[in-house]
């Protein structure tokens, strides 16, 4: 094996374009399990350890190298939400939102907030940079469009409203893989954006749920009796060793309500 | 390759081939066997470290990427003639059942208590949240970090 350890981005970038099938390092929760396992052997990895281009952080940018234990201090009380929710502390003090997104799980934690919140992921490389909507940048479950030689340095944030709730379904509290997660964002007239994790091949919006909740500022329990059923009509949901089909879109409609109702409050 | 290491304030090297995790060379090739290893997937928290100021599961650090870093593994907590109050307080509440979760969780309740002087019984529990103990023995875990607390 091969490991490298650039110390700024444009080295990283050069590493990403020198080698073929590079493996980029960030925190290794994800990585080192498929090592440990014997179920990756990579040839080349490139550390991003150093790079503190990817730790800047602010309202409008969060770059690939932040981690989930910093995470938990956001502004954004679902991306603060969300974070609490990861792993555990040792997972989240390395584990970070670049690699969430790499990944690509549909259970990455982080997914449905940047869904909701229609995130831009942008890939820079030797060739130049790429900046992708979230739907454009997720293909397929643990798919993306990121190519070898390509680097994710961060998601730009459009401005968001201070209504948003984070929730999730799993067998316990901590240490989770989630079953079900789901975002809701909900600005002051009334527009509800709702976005799902682990009910479909990739994060998902439930768009035609977004319509009930955006019809009115005051939503009576008529309204959110639709809105939940409506969100469980949209998830396209598979049953594995963690759940079934059927659990998961019960389980949608009723996390995304109760998520709903505390932007409510 | 060849790792550096400051591992309990000493210098150390080990030759790394590949793919080997930091909690590997800790056991096999440092003989620092009080760090355990069991899941190996980041679940169950008996290999946590701390790597530059955080608690780690070190079977999830490669160890080459951990070239040049400062760990602190148990043995680098106290001594048995010199015990870190934790582990004091782990021997006096006889927070240990078959043992081979409580290196990590002396570890990660010494951290805590370093960043943390008077966590609140919430925070110790979300602070031990990363670690399993299988013969189910948290309730005298949980007492010994609060005397551990008072005792710092």
């Amino acid at each position: 094996m091969e490991y490298v350890r650039p110390k700024a981005l444009g080295e990283a970038l050069d590493a990403l374009a020198a080698f073929d099938d590079p493996t980029p390092l960030a925190g290794g929760t994800d990585l080192m399990v498929e090592v440990n396992l014997s179920h990756r052997r990579p040839d080349v990895v490139v550390s991003l350890r150093a790079l503190d281009e990817l730790r800047r952080w602010d309202d409008t940018w969060i770059g690939a190298g932040v981690t989930f234990a910093r995470l938990e201090g956001a502004d954004d009380p679902a991306l603060a939400q969300l974070a609490r929710t990861v792993g555990s502390p040792q997972i989240r003090a390395a584990a970070t939102l670049g690699g969430n997104l790499g990944t690509a799980s549909p259970a990455g934690d982080s997914l449905p907030f940047l869904a909701a919140a229609d995130a831009h992921v942008v890939l820079q490389s030797t060739a130049g940079e790429r900046r992708l909507r979230w739907d454009e940048f997720f293909v397929g479950p643990k798919q993306t469009v990121r190519r070898p030689d390509e680097l994710i340095v961060g998601v730009e944030l459009p401005s968001r409203p201070e209504r948003q709730a984070f929730a999730k379904v799993g067998v316990r509290q901590a240490m989770v893989i989630s079953v079900v997660s789901c975002c809701v964002l909900r600005d002051p007239s009334g527009v509800t954006r709702v976005a799902l994790g682990s009910v479909g091949p990739t994060v998902l919006r439930a768009t035609g749920a977004e319509e009930v909740a955006s019809q009115a500022v005051r939503l009576t329990d008529t309204d959110l009796e639709e809105f939940q059923r409506r969100v469980s009509a949209e998830v396209r949901p598979i049953t594995d060793h963690r759940s079934t089909a059927e659990y998961r879109r019960h389980a949608a409609g009723v996390v995304a309500r109760r998520a709903l109702e505390r932007c409510l409050r | 390759m060849i790792v550096q290491l400051t591992v309990n304030g000493e210098d150390r090297h080990a030759e790394v081939a590949g793919w080997e995790s930091l909690l590997w060379v800790l056991r096999e090739d440092l003989g620092l066997t009080g760090t355990k290893g069991a899941c190996e997937q980041g679940e169950c928290g008996s290999c946590s470290v701390i790597l530059d100021g955080e608690v780690v599961c070190s079977c999830l650090v490669m160890a080459a990427d951990a070239d040049g870093a400062d760990v602190t593994t148990v043995e680098g907590l106290g001594t048995p003639e010199d015990l870190h109050p934790v582990q004091e307080a782990f021997v006096a509440e006889g927070a240990v059942q078959c043992g081979y979760c409580t290196p990590g969780l002396v570890v990660a309740a010494a951290h805590l208590l370093e960043t943390n002087r008077r966590p609140e019984p919430d925070q110790i529990r979300e602070a031990l949240s990363g670690n399993l103990c299988r013969c189910t023995g948290y309730g005298a875990v949980l007492r010994a970090i609060e005397a551990a607390r008072e005792a710092m």
